[in-house]
């Protein structure tokens, strides 16, 4: 024990940055899929269907491809299209349109699971369809959405460690690179493994949190 | 404005289902602080008629002029074509309408509910908007739940609400569409008093309604309709008195009791 902690003590800082690359490429991507969910999300629910057409089929592209195969996708891809994406860009990219796919389809979902009444009460009053979207369909799609919403948060926080394949430095890559000086397996994996499940405990409490705020009414 | 042109004039009118004719050529006017109450059989069409005044269904023919302004469609070369997204919502904001099923906004309170219109469409300060709401509130006899959602208020507070969210908006025309049916029959009342009272203050209703002494109560006018028609339209004394129309009859015969 005392040697796992003297060389915990001594990875505390390679240990910290992947930890917080980690979080901080979760974070980016559920930045960018929930962006890009909520495009997806509304053009799936209420564009013609030649509009639709192509949200579809990158929805469905996206739910029916290992996470791994789009990094490498991401990774490879755009540097023989002539663009050079850093690994970390890349793994951010990959998971970003995995996320935006997921949030996309959980957000459809949830806006056609409100009553037709509540557009009909919306268009009664007067509001433009922008209007309808953004003060009466989307607040409740919001909610209902918000689990699930928190899980694809959890999801990212575990599909980020796949990113040590493309070589960035997050969470996995330096417990593997500690790993590497000390020999000592079992003791590091379990503890990233300890790290991993943190933070999706918190991440599961402060959505709790959340939906308790919300979803008093 | 011309006097003498009705606030609502229907000319005409058809929709169609598919292949089912919904409304075949429909003709009725409303004046301004008419009363008319619209009753006959389901699938008579009357719901129908309603949605299509207020622009959340489509029609294929004829035309729907409100004060004076052609609703939903503009006539080019003979062709009729629906108008966009913004011009619809503006036609839309000069009629009120009040559900069977309330629809209120369950995640806004009830001064909320009456606020999002006077903010959003009528671009009101807040402030405002409050003053207004607070005022139609309490007019329905619903100060004290102001900052209550739906789901806190009986199915007749929700309703009273919807009522007040429709009339906020000062509309020209409201329409009610079978607002005490899907209410529990103690709460039926508390409804029809308020839309009597709205009715009392000068209001133009197009009312449809399975309620029939209501409607002979603060009716000036009943239209029944049969079949994507109206086939007898006049004051309810004689509509319910003396009806001329044998389905008319036979209609009122099956629900009076």
């Amino acid at each position: 024990m005392q040697v796992f902690l003297d060389q915990l003590w001594i990875a505390r800082f390679a240990l910290w940055d992947g930890f917080l690359l980690t979080v901080q490429i979760a974070a980016a991507s559920i930045l960018f899929g929930t962006l890009l969910g909520g495009i997806v999300g509304i053009q799936l629910s209420y564009a013609p269907w030649w509009l639709k057409l192509p949200f579809r089929l990158y929805v469905d592209i996206m739910r029916g491809t290992p996470v791994l195969v789009l990094i490498l996708a991401a990774f490879y891809i755009p540097s023989v299209a002539g663009l050079s994406l850093g690994p970390t860009q890349a793994g951010i990219l990959a998971l970003s349109l995995f996320a935006g796919a997921h949030i996309g389809e959980l957000l459809r979902g949830s806006l056609q699971a409100i009553p037709p009444g509540q557009a009909e009460a919306g268009r009664s009053i007067g509001l433009t369809f922008p209007q309808l979207l953004a003060y009466v369909l989307l607040p409740q799609a919001a909610r209902s959405a918000l689990p699930p919403w928190i899980n694809t948060g959890v999801e990212l926080i575990k599909g980020s460690s796949l990113l040590s394949m493309i070589g960035v430095g997050e969470l996995l890559l330096k417990t593997q690179e500690i790993i590497g000086r000390n020999f000592m397996t079992i003791q590091f994996y379990v503890f990233a493994g300890i790290l991993y499940l943190a933070i999706n405990i918190v991440l599961d409490q402060l959505g709790k949190a959340v939906e308790r705020r919300v979803g008093q009414h | 404005m011309d006097k003498q042109q009705p606030l609502l004039a229907i000319r005409g009118l058809t929709k169609r289902f598919g292949t089912v004719d919904v409304l075949k050529g429909v003709d009725l006017d409303l004046d301004r602080r008419d009363v008319v109450s619209i009753i006959g059989s389901s699938g008579s069409g009357k719901t129908t008629l309603l949605r299509c005044v207020n622009l959340l269904e489509e029609y294929q023919g004829g035309d729907i002029v409100l004060d004076g302004e052609t609703i939903g469609y503009r006539s080019a070369n003979g062709r009729r074509h629906r108008f966009g997204d913004r011009e619809l919502s503006r036609q839309r904001s000069m009629t009120g309408m009040v559900f069977q099923s309330f629809n209120l906004f369950p995640h806004l309170t009830a001064a909320g509910n009456v606020m999002l219109g006077l903010r959003k469409v009528l671009r009101l300060p807040k402030a405002e908007a409050r003053a207004v709401a607070e005022t139609w509130l309490t007019r329905v006899g619903l100060a004290a739940r102001a900052d209550h959602y739906p789901s806190q208020l009986s199915g007749g507070q929700q309703q009273r609400v919807a009522i007040a969210r429709a009339l906020a908006m000062n509309p020209k025309l409201v329409l009610l569409d079978e607002v005490t049916s899907a209410l529990d029959p103690e709460l039926v009342q508390e409804v029809l008093n308020t839309v009597k009272s709205i009715a009392d203050d000068g209001a133009t209703l197009l009312i449809v309604t399975h309620e029939m002494r209501f409607a002979r109560d603060v009716s000036s006018r009943v239209v029944f309709m049969e079949q994507g028609r109206i086939v007898e339209d006049g004051p309810p004394e004689q509509i319910f008195g003396a009806p001329k129309n044998q389905r008319l009859a036979a209609f009122l015969r099956n629900t009076r009791h």
